[in-house]
């Protein structure tokens, strides 16, 4: 299959980059990792007439910390984020979560920028953007701006991300002590994209009384959101006690605008979101202590 | 337009003219004439086309030739070395890792990556690293065998 011809250009600074944004308009753009834009103009749903290559920009790649923040590169991999020191022992879900992405050679490429700006309905980071509460730095003509996840994802592959920015980097916060996090998915079994994806972060007082939670789900509708419904459902309890988490995970498909599709219907997909909202919340719960 | 492009593919210098939309898979196969590597399904999901980049199994269906400007690539044909198979070559060969082969090129490359990272990988990392390269004969299991046959050649050999 071909892709419909374009020009391409390879921008070695992130000015640069905006400029040829600037200039082209609506005709260009951006590539990152390609993982989810060449597979689409090779089916021609996409059919750009210029593509911006990041791959040569300096500085937009890899993770630092800053305080209690981790600092993640737009262009930083899913393979980098699965085997990153800091990333590992700061907020080990991100990790987690990127090893699951997929299959090896996508993640070799695939981008977590990429990944937040394509906002496929069934990835999975955002699940677990929504749980830790990332924060997106997005530069345009004018300068930076941060944007809380919870304005992030605004519908079906859409973002909070504006025509003329980039994302540059993802601010994720260091887990708190007492505080378990799990991202778990009922994986499609070719794509290994999320048919649902459950990630829970869980704060506990030392007792096994939930202080926190947050909650986020993917892959059952139009895009990610936050499991309120959970959240309220846990915080306060006490979730050593019988049937605590279960109850809670009743209202695992509320605001979801769970779709029926292929892999299937909405009962179905309703069901999952109430049954990994369990087992995340479990295995958070777990390893908060 | 079409825009120039130099690489190095198992140790060779190559550069050519490609028009940007020219996929990898398409420059190693048609332009280079390297055709061990193979195109299963063009859509991103069966692995056949897998090859190395800058040491990273990649798939090559899924790169435009001007993405891997500059890069360090190698295909199947670059792993035997004088007339020797590599282990991985051998393992499938000795475990009877393919039936029809079309898979093999790509179950070999993404093999090279695995062992690198994962010299003596258990079976579940081999499964699981397996995920992104599919085959339609073998069911699998003698593929498995055919690495952990490798990892133990490779880690005698060190
Ligand atoms: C076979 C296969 C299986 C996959 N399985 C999964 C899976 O299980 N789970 C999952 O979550 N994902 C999966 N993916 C998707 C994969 O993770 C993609 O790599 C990722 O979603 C997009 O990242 P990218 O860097 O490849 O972006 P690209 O494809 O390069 O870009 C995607 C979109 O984002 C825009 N963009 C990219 N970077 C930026 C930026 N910095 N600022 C602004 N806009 C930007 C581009 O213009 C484009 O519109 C799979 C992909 C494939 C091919
Ligand atoms: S041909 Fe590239 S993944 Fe199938
Ligand atoms: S041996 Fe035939 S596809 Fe794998």
């Amino acid at each position: 299959m071909y892709p419909a011809s374009f020009e391409y250009h390879s921008p070695t600074t992130v000015k640069d980059a905006l400029g040829l944004m600037g200039k082209l308009g609506d005709d260009a753009k951006l590539l990152a990792g390609g993982h989810s834009l060449i597979p689409m103009m090779k089916l021609r749903l996409a059919q750009p007439k210029h593509l911006i290559d990041l791959r040569n920009v300096p500085g937009l790649k890899g993770v630092k910390e800053d305080g209690g923040t981790i600092v993640i590169g737009a262009m930083t991999t899913w393979y980098e984020l699965e085997t990153n020191a800091i990333v590992k022992a700061k907020c080990p879900i991100v990790s987690e979560t990127a090893s699951i992405v997929g299959d090896p050679a996508v993640r070799n490429l695939g981008t977590i920028g990429g990944g937040l700006a394509h906002a496929d309905p069934a990835a999975d980071m955002p699940a677990t953007a929504i749980a830790c509460n990332f924060e997106m730095v997005c530069e345009g003509p004018k300068g930076r701006r941060t944007v809380k996840v919870d304005e992030w994802f605004q519908g079906l592959m859409s973002t909070a991300l504006k025509e003329d920015e980039i994302l540059v980097e993802v601010r994720v916060p260091a887990l708190a002590k007492g505080t378990g996090a799990a991202y778990l998915k009922f994986p499609h079994p070719a794509s290994r994209f999320a048919i649902v994806g459950v990630a829970a972060v869980i704060s506990t007082d030392g007792k096994g009384t939930c202080s926190k939670a947050s909650i986020g789900v993917t892959g059952a509708g139009t895009k990610a959101v936050r499991a309120k419904g959970v959240e309220a459902g846990l915080s306060g309890k006490n979730l050593a006690g019988a049937g605590a988490i279960e109850a809670a995970a009743q209202k695992g498909a509320e605001g979801v605008d769970v779709q029926a599709d292929l892999q299937g219907s909405v009962e179905y997909k309703a069901h999952l979101c109430r049954v990994f909202a369990k087992r995340a919340v479990e295995a958070a719960a777990k390893r908060a202590g | 337009m079409k825009l120039p492009v130099k690489m190095t593919i198992n140790g060779q210098s190559v550069s050519h003219e490609v028009e940007p939309r020219f996929l990898l898979v398409h420059y190693i196969r048609e332009t280079v004439g390297l055709t061990g590597t193979h195109v299963g399904c063009d859509t991103s999901q069966c692995g056949a086309c897998t090859i190395t980049l800058n040491g990273q199994a990649v798939k090559s269906c899924t790169l435009f030739t001007v993405q891997a400007d500059g890069a360090n690539i190698m295909t199947i044909e670059g792993l035997a070395k004088d007339g020797e198979l590599h282990p991985i070559q051998q393992g499938f060969w000795e475990k009877h890792g393919l039936q029809c082969g079309f898979c093999t090129p790509g179950m070999i490359m993404l093999a090279v990556q695995m062992l690198e990272r994962y010299p003596k990988p258990s079976e579940e990392v081999i499964r699981h690293q397996l995920e992104g390269n599919l085959c339609r004969c073998t069911g699998y299991h003698n593929i498995v065998k055919a690495i952990e046959w490798a990892a133990d050649k490779m880690a005698a050999a060190k």
